[in-house]
């Protein structure tokens, strides 16, 4: 995983609130048994709209998605997050995202942060105004940048330091094999085992 | 010190912990299927890593399978499937392929395996893991690379969770179901509701609930938002267990069940939310917009987003009600749809069967409706035959299919076209969930069943002369739970 300390990209205002994983990426496009490549999955219904905002030229190269409340409900589909990185994407700002999909983004890279949707409204209002205006998303100092707002960010302290290091949550895990030995040790000898039965 | 079933079976499973990290919980479970797990077998075989305990789990082709006979002919779906065949041959793990007498989806092979028991932690690269969570096991959804995560050390570094009571209290209506509980609560607390909490179900209703019912409960708590369901295990649950594949026996089975009765929430615990629901009051249910949230009393009319509360929930409902080709103030019973669909994860099982059964029974499905029946598993499907279900539902002109996922999430050859309409046992009437362009109304088996024989948005109680209509699901046909073996 690559280190994520600051970055600054256009900024895109998806005024849509409870955008789920099935928007982001249709069922149809996760049949692939690769990493890569969902970029002409995301948003796909909503991209043969032309009037979509990604369809809009000084938004379709934008690295930051400023959407509605609720971001990333439903399934618990990782393609999601390949999808908007795949696209381009490294930032989602939003003041509420759903559980699974905040997960997901942070063992991938894209970072989540959450702001007060009065900040998000702000944003909103000023990437409308300047099409393709740059916002920049600060994970040091937890702050976004567009314009003359500046917005403070909520991310938690443990994925803020893996995002920030660049590390992979499985080699962090197995530091601690020993104590998953000696757990696996003490477990009831009744709990189910798939292999027998 | 007292705690919630969630924190009890939480603090049971900490390996390890540490300030400032998140906890590491081992897992007893992980169920896997072909869309969410070739990328997390790739990443085994690139860092040159085995699965660290192929006996703790097992794996179904489900998502994609077709539900009628023969081979898939999608090209990319068969990949995906026989991706994952060669995935678990290298890694040794269980897999239950289509044709085997136990495949299905994975959330209904688990329970009727007696695989999933009180106690446990359960996951699943599937949001509707939380449906384990009927047998008070801590069980969710997780992403591929916690999948992977898994699969190399059977462990998940989580950050703790709220917990919130949901409190269901009184007896259901004749008609009213498990479905109409859960999307009541949904519709109440809304789709972000739950978000960060772990849901537990609790009353004298959700007590007096089946196990298949307790699992169409805790199968859509992620609806609203929510990390998990769970329900406090009782005689119902170990009832259900007993004489099951890979239920405990002998003296194993009498510590398991003394273990198990600890499962509850103290009477002193703290929740950091509760929610209260009267059961008496309850009526069938149906979502009328693109967000399982969207519901409302069948006898309901389609609402005015003008009259909703903030500029955000305005705008949704305006945008769903486009999509949904529905104009404000039409009575739900007016709805017309071309497609009913019983079965999924949350509706597939035995007692849903039965209860759909009871309703077209001796009647016929409306012109110009299709209603597809999937169970959940091979198993059910061949229960369901044994009682003769098969015949009451294709003598109705409804169509009898092979086990899978199906039209609930459109991933095999069972879609809507654009602009039809379904009624729908499934969980999400999310926009081109069921195909592209496709409407869905998200019902119980009961109202799904009447509505085809209607052709309209219906419940049992519209029907002419219905004979056992009024009757609550699990109390037709003299119910017994799923067969054991």
């Amino acid at each position: 995983m690559d280190a994520f300390t600051t970055h600054t990209g256009i900024g895109v205002p998806l005024r849509r609130s409870n955008v789920d994983t099935d928007q982001i990426i249709p069922a149809v496009y996760l049949k692939r048994v690769t990493r890569t490549g969902f970029e002409d999955g995301l948003f796909a219904a909503w991209r043969r709209d032309e009037t979509f905002i990604l369809n809009h030229p000084a938004y379709s190269a934008g690295s930051v998605l400023v959407a509605g409340p609720d971001f990333g409900t439903g399934s618990s589909r990782e393609h999601a997050v390949w999808a908007l990185m795949n696209y381009g994407f490294r930032v989602v700002l939003s003041s509420r995202f759903a559980d699974i999909f905040r997960g997901n983004s942070g063992k991938q890279g894209l970072l989540t942060a959450q702001l007060a949707q009065d900040d998000i409204e702000l944003i909103w209002k000023y990437l409308e105004n300047e099409p393709g205006a740059p916002v920049t998303v600060d994970l040091v100092s937890r702050t976004v940048t567009a314009g003359d707002i500046v917005a403070p960010f909520e991310v938690d302290d443990y994925t803020r330091w893996r995002l920030l290091e660049g590390l992979d949550d499985i080699s962090l895990t197995l530091r601690h094999e020993q104590d998953v030995t000696d757990f696996e040790a003490r477990r009831p000898s009744w709990k189910p085992s798939t292999a027998v039965g | 010190m007292s705690g919630t079933l969630a924190e009890k079976v939480w603090d049971a499973h900490v390996v390890r912990r540490a300030e400032g990290e998140p906890d590491l919980l081992y897992i007893d479970l992980h169920l896997v299927h072909e869309v969410t797990s070739p990328q997390a077998f790739d990443g085994l075989r690139l860092a040159g890593r085995p699965v660290r305990r192929p006996d703790l789990t097992l794996a179904t082709e489900d998502h994609n399978v077709p539900t009628t006979p023969g081979p898939i002919t999608d090209l990319v779906s068969r990949t995906q499937v026989e991706t994952l065949r060669r995935n678990c041959e290298e890694f040794g793990v269980r897999l239950f392929p289509m044709g085997d007498a136990e495949q299905g989806i994975v959330h209904v092979v688990g329970p009727q395996r007696g695989l999933t028991q009180p106690g446990m932690t359960i996951v699943c690269g599937d949001s509707h893991t939380s449906t384990h969570g009927a047998f008070g096991a801590l069980a969710f959804g997780i992403g591929t690379s916690e999948v992977e995560h898994v699969l190399a050390t059977q462990t998940l570094p989580l950050k703790p969770f709220r917990t919130m009571a949901i409190n269901v209290e009184g007896q259901l209506q004749p008609g009213v179901t498990a479905k109409d509980i859960v999307l009541a609560v949904i519709a109440k607390i809304g789709t972000g509701g739950g978000q960060g909490y772990v849901l537990e179900f609790r009353g004298s209703a959700i007590r007096a609930l089946s196990m298949e019912s307790r699992m169409t409960v805790c199968n859509m708590s992620i609806e609203a938002g929510a990390r998990a369901g769970m329900i406090a295990p009782d005689q119902t649950t170990f009832d259900y267990l007993q004489g099951r594949d890979h239920a405990p026996t002998g003296a194993d089975w009498d510590a398991a069940v003394a273990a198990w009765s600890q499962l509850r929430s103290d009477d002193d615990a703290v929740f950091d939310a509760e929610v209260h629901l009267d059961a008496d009051s309850l009526t069938p249910f149906v979502t009328w917009g693109t967000n399982p949230g969207q519901g409302l009393p069948l006898g309901a009319a389609v609402p005015d987003p003008e009259t909703m509360g903030d500029d955000n929930e305005k705008a949704a409902a305006r945008h769903a009600l486009e999509y949904m080709g529905l104009v404000a103030g039409t009575p739900l019973r007016e709805i017309k749809v071309d497609t009913v669909f019983v079965g999924s994860c949350t509706n597939g099982r035995i007692e849903d069967l039965r209860a759909a059964a009871e309703v077209v029974k001796g009647r016929q499905v409306a012109d110009g409706v299709r209603m597809l029946v999937v169970p959940g598993s091979a198993r059910v499907r061949l229960q369901a035959e044994q009682e003769g279900l098969d015949q009451v539902f294709t003598a109705a002109g409804a169509e009898w299919r092979l086990p899978g996922c199906s039209m609930c999430l459109g991933m095999n050859p069972d879609q809507l076209a654009p602009g039809e309409r379904s009624a729908s046992t499934s969980n999400r009437n999310f926009e081109g969930r069921q195909g592209k362009g496709g409407r869905t109304h998200l019902v119980s088996p009961l109202v799904a069943a009447a509505t085809a024989v209607r052709g309209t948005l219906s419940s049992p109680a519209d029907l002419d002369g219905a004979v056992g209509a009024a009757a609550p699901a699990g109390a037709l046909a003299g119910a017994s739970s799923e067969e054991k073996n």
